[in-house]
């Protein structure tokens, strides 16, 4: 709009004399993207050291002795799914539909619960036969790498409950739908970040 | 043989005794004192003066980009001094520790101030004065009202403070880590270090990187957002280039730390394997790790300083930046070779000769896109009329300062002439050459220059001559001896040495330091003298005292909460010159409501909490961490559920505002 | 590139620049007048590349210099060009100025890197001496403990504690390893130095090629002990090293075994010269594979188990509470207990070495082109000069 202002003879204007709004998080999606981008180095940091100490069994247990696939596979499904349903809470929400929102947030909240029941169930069981966190280096960045996407995962229905309560009081305002939003993205990224933990630690775990 | 066995664990109070008391060693028990009469005093100060309301409502809890600038500001120059004080100890010890002699510290004593030392200056003194820097004026610069996340602003300083606070506690109680300022394993691993050093060493980086992370998050949305019409990136002054380039690189490299000492914590906390000995660790892994968050670390450092020698160069020079295109690729060259360089801190840890040189010769290569932009400074300076004001004699010191340290720089990335002079003092001289040189050459340049922005008068030119001159000579006396004992293969972290001919150098070292304590103190004194007589030292011409070329010198000093009443239209890369020099015309009425963000306490009530998680964590308090992680998370949830947020700033309160300032412009002319 | 260094250098330290060097070499800058052919080389380097970036340094410094005098505001005569930002010539100047600099000083490191890798066999013990091909290397094993070093001789069976004697003009090769924490092994008068890392296992080659008494170091902080973790360095002639390793195998305290070895190990500082008559010939692998404690796993079986694809369910099992008290020692025992356990052997399997063998040395002479004839001249040239001859300021 400046150098429209810069023809011959008009006098050039310094000041925009126009008050025009900035509406509160108009930039919130790409400060949440650059956040998000900065969380998936923190895995990068992990993937890497899964792939230096993957190996490293300390004569003990190798992934195709303590993962069951089958498990692995449903429990994959419960986070896919999850996001599925969270991509129609977004399309209900730009209906307007406040309770259609309000139903698949809470389907993907139960299919977040779902994956983390499944997760904790096979780290109860690792730790049950003794393979702990503590017995390989293997070991530890398997934990540390699964845990900390289960850790964001719990994060992420806190975050979720919190936002069906918000929905529920104030309805679809800005703030709420750029929220929802907000955890959409963040929701689909730990499913892509999963994608890669399923691929790379259990399928090539086991199948290699 | 270490002197302190760890503690037994107990329900309430953890690992918490009165044993963690340091009241053994006197140096610590008088600096309490000397603390706690201190705090009495100013805490004292403040009541009496009923300064508490207006502390909390206008600084604790603002958003204004501009406040949480200064506080930044002030928190670096305290920790500062802390730090400077660990260097004093050093010197001396290093004096004294001859022929026998043990010196004045233990081991176990010195082992922490070296450390200290490091953790602070890096992360609690050049970190916040850079930070405080960028949030103060790169919004000015773009023309903007504030950073584009305010809160998180407020939020992200507090974090930071917080994990200063907890690094000096641990002064009082407890101890700090004895493991160098990066705490390798396995010598930080919980086998041989295991006290709470590293714990509070942990924490103390984990709360403050996450108030640098998101601090950098902000500042690259506000430039990329929060531009004023008509400024396209190449329109971007210099500052705010080297600006969005070093929050580039705190995004894309914090996290690495924090996902690192994640996994040491796990190693001392949990007893998993990352960088342990046995059962498969790899303490090699770490060492790679923390260094490619440290090398780009360097950078954050520095290049904001450049973005500053940039401004105050073509400012006093009168003149365009020579070079700006060259001088933005110059900067994103930096950013992108930082990344590819992290291996020249350990070639000696036996990786192949091509490894090594191709490190080596990666190290060199940034040095071409840094020597282009000292060539663009020198010819910014060529037909120019430079006034030596106090920023460009240090813009001139740290020319002639920095290529040395530059040069040395180059010097060690050669291999085998590292394989000689790793660990040595050479390598401390060089990096100190360089921070000292660059960083802090560049902020105390970047005080002088900003600081009748921020305050509306002058600094003491006097006093900041005094300061000066202490600072330049100084710093070659102490430094100078380090380069040439590490020619004498003197290695670092030394406490006591055997051989006799080397004492005259250290002595000649901490003469060198105590002259840059007196320039310290006489930068203390200007600040004093100038606060004093802010009165003669009033900016009488409104706003803009050295004829800056940038945005930030088109408002009043100090500027309004909104900055600019109209928000400026670009057309140059020298935008206020540019308007000074087209007869612009400061609108004179019209003035609009605008709208702000409001304070708010949240920032500091939740980095309070992690304060409290971080000090339980240490001491293995676990109801507490327990307690006081719900608190945050509540605490946080809760804030989430205020939608109100900001408030307008009515037209009539603005007119009253650039009316008083017509009236002093019309005064001043 | 290092084998003329010597010479090259040398003729330009009579720069007036660098005139201050040698003078402070009186007060022994060990790094730039070492007693080995190695660190001479590395020294010879550090002078080349510091006169390379003065070419360009020295020209900024004064350019700054002048132009902030030369432009100052008070000086009106000067010219004034304020709108002047731009010169396509100068930015080509400024860019490849430091470019070229670059350009040579990479190409320096890149060959200089390779011909001075501490893992490469020597190919001559000082300008013009070329190892014979007969000639072996002495093997010394270095293990760093806290906060002393032992140095271990296979071929003699003798060991010390701070104390490295070795023979003049023979080439070392020395095996590093460390029991606990990073340490690096520092000899300046020898060669550079190479970090010595619990588990791992380093090498550095180098060559005294003056006789005398030297200082080594840990030039890496380790903890507590580390600012005593010294030792004397001796280069001797021959005929007084056989004596000596005679003095160590008389020696009162006996043999280094396992056992005394463990013993060793526990944190000291201070620690007196120590030398022991015979040592166990496998102890230095097994410090490497870190299973000098009687029914631990060593590394190498570790990973062939590992590189298997472990050892299943039944692994998990196979671990055991520490009966020796390497933590305990340092009083670390309590907060340590994941420490405290350890991967046990399956049966008494032999240590094996890490011990790779060396790359081939290389004589860089060959990398110069020396010795080749000159096509125009081909009498004495600077790069034909008899080699033995050189060296006159060092």
């Amino acid at each position: 709009m400046s150098a429209k202002t810069m023809t011959a003879d008009a006098p050039v204007q310094f000041y925009d004399l126009d008050e025009h709004p900035h509406p509160e998080g108009h930039s919130t999606m790409l400060g949440f993207w650059i956040y998000l981008m900065s969380d998936c180095l923190i895995f990068a940091i992990l993937f890497a050291c899964y792939a230096v100490l993957g190996g490293s069994y300390a004569a003990g247990p190798a992934p195709k002795d303590l993962f069951d696939l089958k498990l692995i596979a449903l429990n994959t499904a419960m986070l896919l799914f999850s996001s599925i349903t969270y991509g129609f809470a977004v399309l209900q929400m730009q209906q307007g539909e406040v309770k259609g929102v309000q139903i698949w947030l809470a389907i993907t909240g139960l299919f977040g619960l779902a994956f983390l029941g499944i997760e904790l169930y096979e780290f109860h069981h690792l730790i049950e036969i003794g393979a702990t966190p503590q017995r390989s280096a293997f070991l530890s960045s398997f934990f540390t790498l699964v845990g900390t996407h289960g850790l964001h995962v719990t994060f992420g229905i806190v975050w979720l409950v919190t936002l069906m309560f918000q929905l529920s009081k104030h309805g679809l305002i800005a703030a709420n739908k750029r929220r929802v939003m907000c955890l959409s993205m963040f929701w689909h990224f730990l499913d892509v970040v999963w994608i890669g933990v399923f691929t790379f630690v259990y399928l090539m775990g086991v199948l290699r | 043989m270490t002197p302190h066995p760890a503690p037994e664990t107990g329900p309430i109070l953890g690992k918490l005794s009165l044993e963690a008391l340091p009241l053994h060693e006197p140096i610590l028990v008088v600096t309490f004192i000397g603390v706690v009469l201190g705090g009495i005093a100013v805490l004292g100060l403040i009541t009496k003066f009923r300064l508490w309301g207006y502390l909390w409502k206008e600084w604790f809890t603002t958003v204004d980009h501009k406040r949480i600038g200064i506080m930044y500001m002030i928190l670096g120059l305290i920790m500062f001094l802390r730090g400077f004080a660990d260097a004093i100890m050093m010197r001396i010890q290093q004096a004294m520790a001859f022929g026998g002699s043990e010196g004045y510290l233990t081991p176990h004593h010195y082992d922490q101030v070296f450390t200290a030392h490091g953790v602070i200056m890096i992360f609690f003194v050049a970190m916040p004065f850079i930070t405080g820097l960028m949030n103060y004026v790169v919004p000015l610069q773009i023309g903007a009202r504030d950073v584009s996340f305010p809160f998180l602003n407020n939020f992200s300083f507090w974090m930071t403070t917080s994990g200063a606070v907890l690094t000096m506690i641990s002064l009082f109680v407890g101890e700090y880590a004895q493991t160098g300022w990066l705490a390798y394993p396995p010598l930080s691993g919980i086998s041989y270090s295991p006290n709470v050093g590293v714990d509070y060493y942990i924490w103390g980086l984990q709360i403050a990187g996450i108030g640098t992370t998101l601090s950098g998050i902000n500042l690259i949305v506000t430039i990329l957002k929060l531009r004023a019409p008509g400024m396209g990136l190449m329109k971007m002054p210099v500052f705010t280039w080297t600006s969005i380039c070093a929050n580039i690189l705190i995004v894309a490299s914090f996290p690495i730390l924090t996902a690192t000492l994640v996994l040491l914590t796990l190693d001392r906390y949990v007893g998993t394997n990352f960088f342990t000995n046995d059962l498969g660790g790899s303490p090699m892994m770490y060492v790679n790790l923390i260094w490619i968050w440290g090398h780009p670390e360097v950078y954050i450092l520095v290049l904001p300083l450049f973005g500053v020698f940039s401004e105050v160069t073509s400012t006093f020079s009168g003149k365009r930046l020579f070079g700006y295109t060259s001088m933005v690729y110059a900067t994103i060259c930096i950013t992108i070779l930082s990344y590819l360089v992290w291996l020249h801190h350990f070639f000696t840890m036996g990786s192949g000769a091509s490894v090594n040189s191709f490190f080596g010769i990666t190290t060199m290569v940034i040095s071409i896109p840094t020597g282009a932009k000292l060539f663009n400074w020198l010819f910014t300076m060529y037909r120019g009329r430079i006034r030596f004001e106090l920023p460009m004699m240090w813009t001139v010191a740290f020319m002639l300062t920095f290529v040395i340290g530059g040069m040395t720089g180059v010097l060690l990335a050669v291999p085998p002439a590292d394989f000689v002079l790793h660990n040595s003092l050479f390598l401390i001289a060089h990096f100190h050459n360089v921070i000292i040189g660059g960083v802090l050459f560049g902020l105390f340049a970047a005080i002088n220059y900003w600081w009748p922005k921020a305050f509306g008068y002058k600094l003491d030119v006097f006093w900041g001559k005094v300061s000066f001159w202490c600072w330049v000579v100084g710093f070659w006396v102490a430094f100078t001896p380090l380069y040439i004992l590490g020619l004498m293969g003197v290695t670092r972290r030394m406490r006591v040495f055997d051989d006799p001919s080397l004492q005259i150098w250290f002595v000649i070292a901490g003469i060198g330091a105590l002259i840059v304590a007196a320039g310290i103190g006489a930068m203390l004194i200007q600040f004093g003298v100038s606060i004093w007589r802010r009165k003669e030292l009033r900016d009488t011409t409104g706003g803009d005292p050295w004829d800056g070329r940038t945005l930030e010198w088109a408002t009043s000093s100090p500027p309004p909460d909104y900055n600019f009443a109209f928000t400026p239209v670009i057309h140059d890369l020298d935008a206020w010159y540019d308007m000074k020099k087209r007869g612009h015309q400061r609108p004179t009425g019209g003035y609009r409501d605008i709208h702000m963000p409001s304070n708010t306490g949240t920032g500091i009530i939740l980095s309070g909490f992690c304060l409290v998680m971080g000090f339980a964590l240490v001491w293995h308090i676990w109801w507490l961490v327990a307690l006081s992680f719900v608190a945050t998370i509540v605490g946080a949830i809760y804030h989430t559920f205020n939608y109100k947020r900001d408030f307008d700033i009515p037209a009539a309160t603005v007119t009253a505002v650039e009316e008083a300032r017509t009236r002093q412009l019309a005064a001043g002319a | 590139m290092p084998s003329n260094l010597p010479r090259f250098s040398a003729r330009l330290r009579l720069l007036p620049l660098l005139a201050a060097l040698p003078l402070l070499s009186g007060c022994g800058l060990i790094v730039l007048d070492p007693a080995g052919d190695v660190a001479r080389q590395q020294g010879d380097l550090i002078i080349l590349s510091t006169v390379l970036m003065l070419l360009i340094i020295v020209p900024v410094m004064a350019l700054t210099i002048f132009f902030a005098w030369k432009y100052r505001a008070s000086n009106k005569e000067a010219t004034y060009k304020p709108d002047w930002d731009h010169s396509t010539q100068l930015e080509l100047v400024i860019w490849s100025a430091p470019l070229l600099i670059i350009i040579c000083l990479g190409a320096v490191t890149w060959v200089a890197t390779h011909l001075l890798d501490p893992y490469r066999p020597l190919a001559r013990t000082a300008p013009g001496k070329p190892v014979a091909a007969e000639v072996k290397p002495l093997d010394v094993q270095v293990v760093a403990l806290d906060w002393k070093w032992l140095f271990i001789y296979p071929e003699q069976g003798v060991a010390t504690v701070n104390e490295l004697a070795l023979p003049v003009d023979r080439p070392i090769r020395f095996r590093i390893s460390s029991s606990s924490v990073m340490n690096s092994f520092y000899v300046p008068a020898l060669a550079g130095q190479i970090y010595a890392m619990p588990g791992m296992e380093t090498k550095l080659h180098g060559v005294f090629d003056k006789t005398g008494e030297f200082e080594g170091f840990s030039a890496n902080y380790s903890g507590w002990g580390f600012s005593n973790m010294r030792f004397a360095v001796k280069s001797l002639p021959a005929g007084e090293f056989d004596k000596w390793v005679a003095t160590a195998k008389a020696s009162a305290e006996g043999d280094l075994s396992r056992a005394a070895y463990l013993k060793l190990e526990k944190p000291t500082h201070k620690e007196p010269v120590r030398r022991f008559a015979a040592s166990d010939p496998q102890l230095f692998d097994a410090v490497v594979n870190m299973c000098v404690e009687p029914g631990k796993m060593c590394m190498h079986d570790m990973m062939s188990v590992d590189a298997a694809g472990g050892a299943g369910i039944a692994g998990i099992q196979n671990v055991r509470q520490v009966t020796y008290d390497k933590f305990a020692a340092r009083g670390t025992a309590e907060a340590a207990r994941w420490s405290m356990r350890y991967v046990a052997a399956y049966c008494s399997s032999p240590v094996m070495s890490n011990d790779r063998p060396d790359a081939k040395p290389v004589a860089p002479e060959k990398l110069k082109g020396e010795g080749l004839p000159h096509p125009a001249k081909p009498e004495r040239t600077a790069l034909r000069a008899p080699v033995a001859a050189d060296r006159p300021m060092s």
